[in-house]
C-alpha cells in the first residue's frame, strides 16, 4: 500500500544541492563578503567618515589609501561606513515583500473565487507603477524615513511575489497529493503550510535572489538621486553621486562604492541563478 | 443555444429574429467577450490609479501647502495657498473636481514654471517615447539573434561564457551602467556628449548624438532579460513534439528553425517586450537624470525636487497610464496570435487565470 502513496512533484532543493552549483557557491561567497564588510566595516575605519582631513579630491596617500572626496573626507573611511543602510534596507524590503506576498498569493490561489479576483485586480493596479516611480512618489510626499522606504520598496515588489505564488499554488492545488491530504482530513492550515508551501519554496528562493538585486538597484539609485540617506551621512549610493564630478581627477571616490554595490547585486543574482539550476536539475531527474 | 434556435426556426418559421440573432452571436469571434472584459478591467485599474495618485499627493497627512512652501513658511501664507489650491474643501469634492479636470487633459499649471502641465509633459513624453523606440529598435533584433544563437549552441563553451557575462550585466544597477558609459564614451574617449544639451525646437532624432548613451544604458539593462526569454522559448519549442515530428518528416533544419519553431517562440516575446517597456519607464528615469535627457522621467525628478505638485501628479499618471496601455496591448496581441487561446471557448471563465503568463515570467524561469 505504502508504495502507491502520492509522490511530491518537486521536493525543495536541499541546501547542499544548491551549494553543489558553482554559481551558487560563488554567489554566496560574494554576498556574504559584502554583507560582512558593510556591517562590520565601521570598526576598521581608520578615520571618522565625517572628518575633513585632506584637500578636495586629494590623491591617495599613506594616511588615506583611497584619497579624499568632494569636500576632503577620507574615501576609505566612508567606504567602510557607507554600506550598512543599503544592506539592511535591501534585505528588509525583500523579507517584507516575501512575507506579505506569500500570504496574499497563497490566499488567492488556495481560496480562489472572489477573494482571488480582488487580490489579482489590486495587484494589477500596483503593477502599473514601475518600482522606482512608486518609491519616488511616496518618499517625495512622506519624507525619507528608512522604515518608510523599506516598506514602499516591499510594496512595489509584492505584485510580483503574489503573481508567482498564486500561479504555483493554482498548479499545486489540483495535484493528487493535495486531494489525498484533504480526504485524510488534514486541517486547511496544515495542507497550506505542510503540503503546498514546501512545493513553491524553490521558485520563491530564485525570486528572492532576483528581488534582492532589484532592491539594491532601487535603494542605491534612490540614494544616488538624493532621496534616500541625507547628505552628511556616509552611503555608497550617495558617495557615487557626490564624487561623480571628480571622476577624472580622483576616480576612487565614485568607483569603489559602485563596485561594491554591483558586487552585492551580482552575488545575490548568482545565488538565485544557482538555486534555479539546482531546482531545474532536480526536475529533470524527476 | 444556436443549434436549438436553428431547429426552432426550421420547425415553425416564426422565430426568424431569434435565428438571426443566434447566427450573429456565432459569427462573433469567441475572444471578443474576453477583450471587452479586459478593457473594462483596464478602465477600472485606471480609475484606481487616479485615486491612488490623488491620495498620495493631496490626501495624505502631509500638507501639500506646507510641502510647497517649506517648513519655515508662516501660517498666513500657508492658509492662503490652501484656499488657492482648494485644499480647504472636503476630500471627495477635491477628488471629483481634480478627476474631472484630469479626464479632460487639464493637469493644472506647473507651480515651478507657470506653464500648463499638459503642454510641458506632451513634449517630454514625445522625447521619452523616441528614446524607448530607439531602445526597442536596438534591443529586439539583438535579443532575437543572440537568443536564437544561444538556444542552438546552448551547451557550447562560448555560449556559457556569454551567459555568465549577461548575468553580470543584469546584476549591475542602471545608474552604475549609465555612469560607466558616460565615463568611457563621454569623458575618456569624448566620442559622445555627456549632457543632453538638446535644441527643444528640433526632433530628438535629428540630434541623435544625444540619444545614443541614454538608449545604450536602457538597452543594456533590458537585453539580458530579453535574450533569456527568447532563448528559453526557443529551446522549449525546439524540444516540443511537433518540431520532432517535423524533423522526422525530413524537413530541413533551417526551415524547421525559421518557419516552424520561430513563429511560436516569438509569442512569449511580445509579453516580454511589454513587461520590459514598463520596467524601462522606470529605468529611463535614471538614464534621463544621469544624462540630463529632457524626458518624462527627468521631469518627474525635477518636479519632486521642486515640490511641483501638479507636475508630479501629471507625470506619475501618464507613466502609469502608459504601463496599463502597454500591458493591455500585449495581452490582446498574445491572445490574438495564439491559436489555442484565440479559439478557446470559456475565455471569460479563465479570465483571471491567465495561465499563459506564467511561461514568460522573468522570475519563475528555471535558469539559463
Amino acid at each position: 500500500m505504502s508504495a502507491s502513496l502520492p509522490k511530491r512533484i518537486a521536493p525543495p532543493p536541499h541546501w547542499r544541492l544548491i551549494l553543489r552549483e558553482p554559481f551558487a557557491r560563488t554567489g554566496l561567497v560574494i554576498t556574504l563578503a559584502v554583507i560582512v564588510f558593510a556591517l562590520a566595516g565601521s570598526w576598521f575605519s581608520p578615520h571618522s567618515p565625517h572628518a575633513l582631513l585632506g584637500t578636495v579630491y586629494g590623491a591617495p596617500e599613506r594616511a588615506a589609501l583611497l584619497g579624499y572626496d568632494y569636500i576632503g573626507q577620507d574615501v576609505l573611511s566612508r567606504v567602510f561606513c557607507g554600506g550598512r543602510s543599503v544592506v539592511w534596507m535591501a534585505a528588509g524590503s525583500v523579507v517584507l515583500a516575501l512575507l506579505s506576498g506569500v500570504g496574499l498569493g497563497l490566499l488567492a490561489g488556495f481560496h480562489r473565487g472572489w477573494i482571488d479576483q480582488v487580490v489579482v485586480w489590486w495587484m494589477d493596479v500596483l503593477h502599473a507603477f514601475p518600482h522606482l516611480i512608486l518609491v519616488l512618489l511616496v518618499v517625495s510626499m512622506l519624507g525619507r524615513d528608512p522604515g518608510l522606504i523599506v516598506g514602499v520598496t516591499a510594496l512595489a515588489f509584492v505584485p510580483g511575489v503574489v503573481r508567482l505564488v498564486r500561479g504555483l499554488t493554482l498548479g499545486v492545488v489540483n495535484q493528487e497529493f493535495i486531494e489525498a491530504a484533504r480526504l485524510m482530513g488534514y486541517s486547511r492550515r496544515s495542507v497550506l503550510f505542510v503540503e503546498i508551501l514546501p512545493n513553491i519554496v524553490p521558485a520563491l528562493l530564485i525570486h528572492a535572489g532576483t528581488m534582492l538585486s532589484w532592491a539594491v538597484g532601487i535603494l542605491a539609485g534612490l540614494n544616488f538621486l538624493g532621496y534616500g540617506v541625507a547628505a552628511p551621512a556616509a552611503d555608497w549610493g550617495l558617495m557615487i553621486n557626490e564624487n561623480r564630478t571628480g571622476l577624472l581627477i580622483q576616480p576612487w571616490g565614485a568607483t569603489i562604492p559602485a563596485i561594491l554595490i554591483a558586487l552585492f547585486a551580482l552575488g545575490s543574482n548568482l545565488l538565485a541563478e544557482g538555486a534555479a539550476r539546482a531546482s531545474s536539475r532536480l526536475e529533470e531527474q524527476g | 443555444m444556436s443549434k436549438a434556435s436553428h431547429l426552432d426556426s426550421t420547425a415553425t418559421g416564426e422565430t426568424q429574429p431569434r435565428r438571426i440573432f443566434g447566427t450573429i452571436l456565432d459569427q462573433l469571434p469567441s475572444w471578443l467577450p474576453w477583450v471587452l472584459l479586459r478593457l473594462l478591467s483596464g478602465m477600472g485599474v485606471v480609475l484606481a490609479l487616479s485615486f491612488i495618485v490623488f491620495a498620495a499627493t493631496q490626501a495624505l497627512p502631509s500638507d501639500p501647502a506646507r510641502q510647497i512652501l517649506g517648513p519655515e513658511a508662516d501660517e498666513a501664507a500657508i492658509v492662503l495657498l490652501r484656499t488657492q489650491l482648494g485644499l480647504d474643501r472636503p476630500l471627495p469634492i477635491q477628488y471629483l473636481d481634480w478627476f474631472s479636470r484630469v479626464a479632460r487633459g487639464d493637469f493644472g499649471v506647473s507651480l515651478d514654471s507657470n506653464v500648463p502641465v499638459s503642454e510641458l509633459l506632451a513634449r517630454r513624453l514625445g522625447n521619452t517615447l523616441t528614446l524607448l523606440l530607439c531602445v526597442v529598435a536596438l534591443s529586439l533584433p539583438l535579443a532575437l539573434t543572440l537568443g536564437i544563437v544561444l538556444a542552438l549552441w546552448r551547451d557550447s563553451r562560448p555560449a556559457r561564457f556569454f551567459i555568465t557575462l549577461l548575468i553580470l550585466v543584469k546584476a549591475t544597477p542602471d545608474f552604475i551602467i549609465a555612469l560607466g558609459l558616460m565615463f568611457v564614451f563621454a569623458l575618456n574617449l569624448q566620442w559622445l556628449p555627456a549632457v543632453s544639451l538638446m535644441d527643444p525646437d528640433r526632433s530628438p532624432l535629428a540630434q541623435a548624438e544625444f540619444l545614443v548613451l541614454p538608449a545604450l544604458t536602457i538597452t543594456l539593462g533590458s537585453l539580458p532579460y530579453l535574450i533569456r526569454l527568447v532563448r528559453t522559448a526557443m529551446i522549449e519549442t525546439l524540444e516540443s513534439e511537433y518540431v520532432t515530428q517535423a524533423r522526422l518528416r525530413g524537413i530541413p533544419e533551417q526551415a524547421l528553425i525559421f518557419s516552424h519553431a520561430l513563429p511560436n517562440a516569438l509569442i512569449p516575446v511580445i509579453y516580454g517586450v511589454a513587461l520590459m517597456l514598463s520596467v524601462m519607464v522606470g529605468g529611463a528615469l535614471i538614464a534621463e537624470v544621469v544624462f540630463a535627457y529632457p524626458g518624462i522621467g527627468s521631469a518627474l525628478n525635477s518636479a519632486v525636487q521642486m515640490r511641483d505638485l501638479p507636475l508630479i501628479q501629471g507625470a506619475v499618471l501618464i507613466i502609469t497610464l502608459s504601463v496599463v496601455l502597454i500591458n493591455l496591448l500585449a495581452d490582446f496581441l498574445t491572445v490574438l496570435l495564439t491559436p489555442r487561446l484565440r479559439t478557446a471557448e470559456s475565455k471569460v471563465l479563465n479570465f483571471w487565470r491567465r495561465s499563459y503568463r506564467r511561461a514568460v515570467q522573468p522570475d519563475s524561469s528555471r535558469g539559463w
